[in-house]
């Protein structure tokens, strides 16, 4: 039988506000621990929370930027948990009535289709605090500069069907808010975590099957293999006759799995007292949204128009920030938009992924990309050396000018030196010489190629072309 | 609604809390008193009022996004049981 994967994810977002959720604690990632305590944070009796107007503020742009309707009233909650990660033993969420809803992320489906995912609710919520356990140790040590770090969740309907369409999901809900300045979505860091719902049903049927979670998916890769690895079990459990058990299951990256972590668990929710409602005007929603910077589909439609791109290069380049930055700052010290596209698109995202770098990890600066181009238009270099020279600057970071004179592989240009390598070319290829007097065109290319093939590549290759077109016509 | 002794243990389980038999029994009879107290609301006819979300007054209040000083390090251990180096000490948390 077939089956249909159902899958919903649930994201939690770290917000970049300046101090914590409901204190007044740096909200910096901390190298240290405990650094960033104080009474409101480490649950003091007593000790009485405020919300932060950041956060609301960039919830709500999250929300915006996610294509969701913001609710005008909302309210905390206490999730109630005993867990040494946060010491009130609860965790203030909105559980109720959550600040927003009905937004959706666009993928395109396995035939090309753009299909909205939805987003069912985002909410705000604080962090918990981070637990060690080192191995063999009869403790866990807690550290609590991560509680009250502001987060928002992301809940998206069961909408997903692919391990493919989750990754779109991910990646431009990633770009979304990258967009919007609201997180930088570092999951090494732990600023982007997420959670996966999925179950299995056959195909054509409209009911859900028994969901599964997975927790501890620590990147989008992980998440990809943690589907991948679900759908297969769970086939095998259907079709040997069993029944999927609803629980949480976590990945073990270690044995490529995902193996049981707890029964399910009804969560206590009490309404959070301490705190009043939280009430947004339709001005202070729109003066936001106002206030939201250029996001990937403006920023897309702006490329073609502005510069002239093709719908391909804009939505490729767009597709990340930093590297739509990049590319941008190029751009200002290059005439011709379209050969940056070219350069960034095959020899830098070519580069990135076979280093398994990210573009922030890039060390030369757009200007020296915008100068080896002026460099090639000049003919000190041809278009093929600028290959290897882009390689050594992405290596080194080193200026392209200093690389060209270090390497000595500034562009042949000059004829009568050219004029003679042609002639050796053509003294020892006679028969390539003979086809050319046969009509083979090709055998032309043929005789370039070697003059290419002596000079190291640093032969002009359109006055290689003409003086051995010349040579050979005579 | 009335608590039995089942509901004690249920809810001194949810807490965390060891109860001997003697507290259990004093428990149900003051649960029993308090459920009694809340049961009068159920007198009044709430049809036609939306409900609340909260007592405080339905006005936003916010803090402005500044950072201030965190407690001193050594303060922060203060209340702490146990501590190891810059960590809190807890007994290990089972995972498996």
């Amino acid at each position: 039988m077939n089956y249909e994967t159902v899958i919903g994810l649930e994201v939690h977002v770290e917000l970049l506000t300046k101090s914590k959720m409901f204190c007044g604690c740096n909200n910096e990632f901390s190298t240290e621990s405990n650094k960033h305590c104080c009474p409101v944070c480490l649950g003091m009796p007593g000790a009485l929370p405020v919300l932060n107007k950041g956060v609301v503020e960039y919830a709500v742009k999250a929300s915006l930027a996610l294509n969701c309707e913001v609710a005008e009233f909302s309210k905390f909650d206490r999730k109630i948990y005993f867990y040494p990660d946060m010491p009130s033993a609860y965790q203030i969420s909105q559980y109720e009535i959550p600040l927003a809803r009905n937004g959706h992320i666009d993928v395109e489906t396995a035939d090309g289709h753009i299909r909205p995912i939805g987003v069912h609710t985002l909410h705000m919520e604080e962090d918990a605090g981070k637990l060690i356990h080192e191995e063999g140790k009869p403790y866990s040590q807690v550290d609590l500069d991560r509680a009250g770090v502001p987060l928002v969740e992301i809940v998206s309907e069961p909408d997903i069907r692919s391990a493919d369409e989750a990754s779109q999901y991910l990646n431009n809900l990633k770009t979304l808010l990258q967009y919007a300045e609201v997180s930088d979505c570092k999951m090494e860091e732990g600023s982007l975590r997420c959670d996966l719902n999925i179950s299995i049903r056959p195909e054509g049927s409209s009911e859900f099957g028994t969901k599964v979670e997975v927790k501890n998916l620590g990147s989008f890769r992980v998440v990809r293999r943690a589907i991948e690895y679900e759908e297969k079990r769970q086939k095998e459990i259907l079709e040997s006759g069993g029944k999927v058990v609803q629980e949480t299951r976590r990945w073990d990256e270690q044995r490529g799995k995902t193996v049981h972590m707890r029964g399910k668990v009804d969560n206590r929710y009490s309404p959070e007292y301490n705190l009043p409602p939280v009430i947004l005007t339709q001005e202070w929603i729109e003066e936001i949204r106002q206030s939201l910077p250029e996001l990937p589909h403006q920023r897309k439609k702006r490329y073609i128009e502005q510069f002239g791109l093709p719908s391909y290069d804009a939505e490729v380049i767009t597709s990340s920030k930093e590297l739509s930055n990049f590319y941008e700052e190029c751009v200002e010290h290059y005439h011709d938009p379209k050969t940056v596209s070219n350069w960034v698109m095959v020899e830098l995202m070519g580069l990135l992924n076979e280093t398994g770098k990210e573009i922030e990890d890039v060390i030369f600066k757009p200007k020296q990309l915008a100068n080896m181009l002026s460099m090639i238009d000049k003919g000190t270099i041809s278009g093929k050396i600028a290959k290897d020279v882009f390689k050594e600057m992405f290596d080194t970071g080193k200026d392209p000018d200093d690389i060209v004179k270090e390497k000595g592989l500034i562009q042949i240009s000059d004829e009568q030196e050219l004029e003679e390598i042609a002639r050796d070319a053509i003294q020892q290829n006679p028969q390539s010489v003979e086809d050319y007097k046969n009509g083979k065109k090709k055998a032309l290319g043929f005789l370039v190629g070697q003059v290419m093939k002596a000079t190291k590549g640093k032969a002009n290759p359109q006055m290689a072309n003409k003086i051995l077109k010349d040579l050979l016509d005579k | 609604m009335k608590i039995d002794s089942d509901m004690v243990e249920y809810l001194a389980n949810l807490s965390r809390l060891n109860l001997s038999e003697k507290e259990k029994s004093e428990m149900q009879i003051e649960l029993n008193s308090i459920v009694k107290q809340i049961g009068k609301l159920d007198e009044l006819d709430v049809d036609n009022i939306p409900p609340i979300a909260s007592m405080a007054p339905q006005k936003s209040v916010f803090r402005e996004d500044k950072v201030l000083e965190s407690l001193d390090s050594e303060d922060v251990f203060k209340n702490a049981p146990e501590r190891i180096g810059n960590f809190f000490k807890v007994p290990r948390i089972i995972e498996e």
